[in-house]
């Protein structure tokens, strides 16, 4: 017990050197996975203690860059949850449709596969061509995965099946040019896309905004981080503009829950209200 | 069995069945939250939930991110993501890689528990075919918390429990109605 103590110890202390020395705040990050996340580093690190590790860390920039890829999780697919893109194009399109010009933020992008879903979605709905998306992520790493728009081929066959019950119009492939067992996307649906280090932690709004996607990444933090998260996407968001989370993912326990309203409840598509 | 402060509760193959008759056992109102893993297929729309609820005639609730745990309450993992206990005692939920090819994995709930509760918690691993669970028990044990393991030679499924013995000394084996003599003469207390 002594030494599980010692260990909840060490991670806050290690979690505090990473926002001293690098500006990454994880201090309001979900204990439970975060504490997963550091000890599975550690042993992949072949570091004794998280004493060790932070010494590692605090010393060497590039093992905190390391260490970055296992506190962020990279999970994502295209057109993941098919019946939450049907219920964009069926319910949010027509809408934005009523926007001149149309801005929408993809918060916590990983590894670009949800921007490229939304923009497939934009283009087959004829509104790419008038839409600025901003794609952030705290993960540099990833950032560059997804300008380059680079995946396996095995994982394109499984988004093909997504793409086609998301009500995907055309041939997944066109999308894609194959080389070598990877799919390369299609470079022209990420000329509208500015890809952005931003933190929902420390950084503040920086555009209006009529669509805010965040799926999957409020679910890591604590309900104070969710709230400052949320208070961004309420802000950026224009009057009566829409918010979309992952399928698990709720305002209901927040402090935001009065300041949206379930536009499409099971798909997680709010609208401010 | 006193000072029990939440029970986890996990199972794979077979497992429906037994947590129809463990659940079933819960005296009238018991005073702590109950949380269970049961391996699911990765399907998103689990109706493990409403089955249960239905079967029992009490509330249970699909566990929610950033859910706060009742006493008195049943809460059940839904498929597709890790379920775990936060220290101010609430749920939550993430996507990092399946365990033993399991997400929700029963060692994520255990481990998480055993942190939230410490010795307050009573964990139980039923029949299955699977190692999920048995690290997480064992951690349960080391925290000062109470452990039961289903009976191999009662589980429909030997594996999940054999696992768990290999690894830790549990301060129960017992049958299906075993364990249900001992939730029924659960002496609880609120937290």
């Amino acid at each position: 017990m002594t030494s599980e103590r010692n260990t909840d110890i060490e991670i806050r202390l290690l979690i505090e050197a990473i926002y001293l020395k690098y500006s990454y705040d994880f201090r309001n990050y979900s204990g439970a996975s975060i504490k997963r996340r550091i000890l599975h580093a550690l042993r992949q690190f072949d570091c004794l203690t998280v004493s060790a590790l932070q010494e590692r860390v605090l010393h060497d920039p590039g093992m905190f860059m390391q260490l970055l890829q296992y506190l962020t999780i990279p999970v994502s697919e295209m057109f993941r949850d098919p019946g939450h893109y049907v219920a964009l194009r069926n319910e949010v399109v027509p809408l934005l449709r009523t926007w001149p010009s149309i801005k929408v933020w993809i918060a916590g992008c990983s590894t670009g596969e949800e921007v490229y879903s939304m923009a497939i979605l934009l283009r087959e709905e004829g509104l790419l061509e008038r839409t600025i998306i901003y794609a952030t992520d705290i993960n540099p790493h990833s950032l560059d995965k997804a300008k380059q728009g680079i995946y396996s081929m095995q994982s394109m066959r499984e988004y093909a099946e997504n793409y086609r019950l998301a009500g995907g119009r055309r041939d997944f492939a066109e999308y894609y040019t194959a080389a070598y067992g990877n799919a390369i996307m299609d470079s022209t649906l990420r000329d509208n896309v500015t890809f952005a280090d931003h933190s929902l932690a420390t950084d503040s709004v920086f555009s209006e905004t009529q669509l805010v996607s965040c799926r999957n990444v409020l679910i890591y933090f604590n309900k104070a981080l969710q709230d400052r998260a949320l208070g961004l996407f309420h802000e950026s968001l224009c009057h009566r503009g829409f918010l979309v989370l992952g399928s698990k993912e709720s305002v209901d326990f927040s402090a935001y829950s009065e300041r949206f309203e379930s536009l499409v409840k099971p798909e997680r598509i709010y609208r401010k209200s | 069995m006193k000072g029990v402060h939440a029970v986890v509760i996990g199972a794979s193959a077979g497992g429906v069945t037994a947590l129809f008759s463990v659940l079933g056992a819960l005296p009238a109102g018991f005073a702590i939250p109950v949380i269970c893993v049961l391996h699911l297929p990765d399907d998103r729309h689990s109706q493990l939930a409403e089955v249960l609820q239905r079967r029992l005639r009490r509330p249970v609730f699909e566990a929610r991110d950033k859910q706060p745990l009742r006493a008195g309450q049943i809460y059940v993992a839904g498929p597709g993501y890790h379920l775990s206990v936060e220290r101010d005692l609430t749920l939550s939920l993430s996507q990092e890689p399946p365990v033993h090819f399991s997400r929700p994995a029963i060692d994520y709930l255990f481990m998480s528990a055993a942190d939230a509760y410490g010795a307050g918690l009573l964990g139980m691993l039923l029949t299955g075919a699977n190692e999920d669970g048995a690290e997480g028990l064992a951690y349960i044990k080391q925290n000062g918390g109470r452990t039961v393991v289903q009976d191999p030679c009662d589980a429909q499924v030997a594996l999940m429990p054999e696992a768990a013995l290999a690894l830790h000394q549990p301060d129960h084996i017992l049958s299906l109605s075993g364990i249900e003599r001992l939730l029924a003469a659960l002496e609880t207390s609120a937290c």
